[in-house]
């Protein structure tokens, strides 16, 4: 919706990040985990949000990886605000639940379930090797 | 008021045309109200108990001893005058009347029946009020002169008893008859002192006591119903002040409500809420009319059979207006998020439908049945994946939801609810912290339903061919308001 970057610069910003080794630069961080899936969710334990998303993608099918930010005490907090930094909105109350499909990012919740009703999504997941139907 | 001055005895001659006072004497009782029975009273004296005859003799002896009696104090009076006030306290339970004892010097003096004489000495006997110049009975009666006070004066005491009184010929038991003129004169004007009902009875003691009684519970009735009329006047007067303050209250909200609608003002406080859902309704009645004036122009384009542009035009008025209505729930959501989940801004049957605070997207299209038809195979598709994703959708949102309550409902029953019901002061603020939080998420919730909504509506006019999208939009509205004329009649039905 009022993304400051889309997945497009999100990612050229990355490959221009790849230089940096430093392990623990949150933006690498973020994009480690997001690979490590075909569906990262970076989410909060007590974020009922990302627990509807969850269910959402697991609903079509799919099975999502969760990541809590809050369970990695010593960089939770700098991907937190990485995150908040790269999509630019307000993050009241908070900024997850945050979607990586294919190592992309996709964004929060109403980004996903407008992509899903305009029908988007599937093929996106389907692309990522998320879903086989 | 002055002290009783006991012994003030003059002497005088008992004549009788000089004994009594020329003028009748109209005593009035504290409350205003000439007691007959004193005269009764009199006539009881020496059979008065202590405390029958208290309060009627209270009465009697404070209104005796007020300082208008001025007729005593003519000179016309032989007897003293009962210029002093006695306090009831000073009469004291005994019989009231002021029994002078110089008058029963007087008495005594005369040649006379001894019990008249034993009357006033019992009276004395009784003790306990001071004696005066003259007895009050005997100012009363105006045995001296039959003409000066006749029938009268006693009905100028408003008792029809003793109308009649000078015709009773009834003596009191404990009376004997004089013999003696003077006295014979004073027994009879005795008669009327007895109390009406003992000349019925034949019982005069217990007679009296009954009026006594039944005054006494005259006055006690007249107190209340005067209390009982204090606090009913009281009570209108609150209710006045608060109505007058409810009727500023809403005209302050009304006023407050159309400024919030213009967008003029918006505050903080309690107002804001009932300001929000007050806005948001008289808004959401603005888009209905509009919504409804838009529907009919697209129904008048569709029946004129107009051109795929020109009903282009009207559809997308109408979808421009659906997105108005979206903006608007977001911000009837930020103000006052219960309103919105309530659903009080939908009518009943619409209410039954609810989700979310709106319509029901995968209800949507089972609303658009066979209207749309015929379909493309893309098409079908289109709408089949559509209702899939919607209802996707709706449940993962309705699951969060779910969990959302759950969550708030442990917060609230947390350690803090022990069998004392007390709990640590932190801890309690602790967890209102977190529950205003959860809550905070219900906002968030609800506009991902609303924004649900949105996207399904676009949707679908992206599969929808002009024309068909046109009776899609015209069916959805036709149900709406069917549901909402249902609400009309049912609420309207007759009850039994």
């Amino acid at each position: 919706m009022h993304y400051q970057t889309d997945s497009s610069s999100w990612n050229s910003y990355m490959s221009q990040k790849t230089n940096i080794t430093n392990g623990t630069d949150p933006f690498q961080h973020i994009q480690e985990i997001a690979s490590q899936n075909a569906v990262v969710i970076f989410s909060i334990s007590s974020c009922c949000m990302c627990l509807s998303m969850t269910r959402l993608f697991c609903g079509m099918g799919v099975n999502p990886m969760v990541y809590d930010l809050d369970e990695d005490p010593i960089r939770g907090q700098e991907m937190e605000l990485a995150l908040m930094g790269v999509l630019g909105k307000s993050c009241s109350p908070s900024i997850v639940p945050v979607v990586f499909i294919g190592g992309k990012l996709v964004g929060g919740m109403d980004r996903v379930m407008a992509s899903h009703i305009n029908g988007s999504l599937v093929p996106l997941l389907k692309q990522a090797g998320a879903l086989w139907l | 008021m002055q002290g009783f001055k006991a012994a003030q005895s003059p002497t005088f001659d008992l004549t009788t045309s000089d004994m009594f006072c020329q003028s009748p004497f109209y005593l009035r009782n504290d409350e205003g109200n000439l007691h007959v029975t004193r005269y009764e009273d009199l006539g009881e004296l020496e059979q008065a108990a202590a405390g029958e005859l208290h309060q009627e003799g209270s009465i009697y002896s404070s209104t005796m001893m007020k300082p208008n009696i001025d007729p005593f104090l003519t000179n016309d009076l032989p007897f003293g005058v009962l210029r002093t006030s006695l306090g009831s306290g000073e009469m004291g339970s005994s019989a009231t009347c002021v029994v002078d004892v110089g008058c029963e010097e007087q008495f005594l003096n005369q040649p006379g029946p001894a019990k008249v004489t034993g009357r006033f000495s019992t009276m004395v006997d009784a003790g306990q009020f001071m004696l005066n110049n003259c007895s009050i009975s005997s100012r009363m009666v105006d045995v001296g002169n039959v003409g000066a006070l006749g029938n009268g004066n006693f009905e100028n005491w408003g008792d029809s008893c003793l109308a009649d009184h000078s015709h009773s010929q009834q003596t009191d038991t404990s009376t004997d008859v004089d013999t003696d003129d003077k006295f014979q004169f004073f027994e009879e004007r005795h008669e009327p002192l007895i109390v009406a009902e003992s000349r019925e009875e034949g019982k005069g003691k217990y007679g009296d006591q009954k009026a006594l009684r039944r005054l006494a519970q005259n006055r006690e009735a007249a107190r209340k119903s005067r209390l009982r009329k204090k606090a009913y006047v009281q009570q209108l007067e609150t209710s006045r002040i608060k109505l007058a303050q409810l009727e500023q209250e809403l005209k302050r909200v009304r006023q407050q409500g159309s400024l919030v609608g213009h967008g003029l003002s918006r505050n903080q406080s309690q107002n804001a809420n009932g300001n929000g859902a007050l806005a948001f309704d008289m808004e959401y009645a603005r888009w209905l009319e509009e919504h409804q004036r838009l529907i009919n122009e697209l129904r008048t384009a569709v029946n004129s059979h107009l051109c795929d542009n020109e009903l282009r035009v009207h559809i997308d008025a109408v979808m421009g207006h659906y997105d108005e209505i979206f903006r608007l729930k977001l911000i009837g959501t930020k103000s006052d998020v219960f309103h919105m989940l309530s659903g009080m801004w939908k009518t009943p049957a619409e209410r039954c439908f609810m989700w979310l605070g709106g319509f029901r997207s995968s209800d949507l299209l089972k609303i658009l049945g066979n209207h749309v038809e015929p379909l493309t195979e893309p098409q079908l598709i289109g709408i089949c994946s559509l209702q899939q994703s919607s209802q996707e959708a709706e449940d993962a949102l309705t699951q969060g939801l779910e969990a959302l309550q759950q969550s708030l409902s442990e917060t609230l029953s947390s350690n803090c609810l022990g069998p004392t019901g007390s709990g640590n002061v932190a801890d309690y603020m602790g967890q209102m912290a977190t529950a205003m939080g959860q809550l905070a998420m219900l906002e968030i919730f609800v506009h991902q339903g609303d924004l649900l909504r949105q996207q399904t509506l676009h949707q679908l006019r992206r599969i929808l061919t002009i024309r068909q999208a046109a009776r899609a939009l015209l069916a959805m509205s036709d149900y709406m308001s069917r549901l909402r004329a249902l609400s009309s009649l049912w609420s309207a039905r007759p009850k039994n």
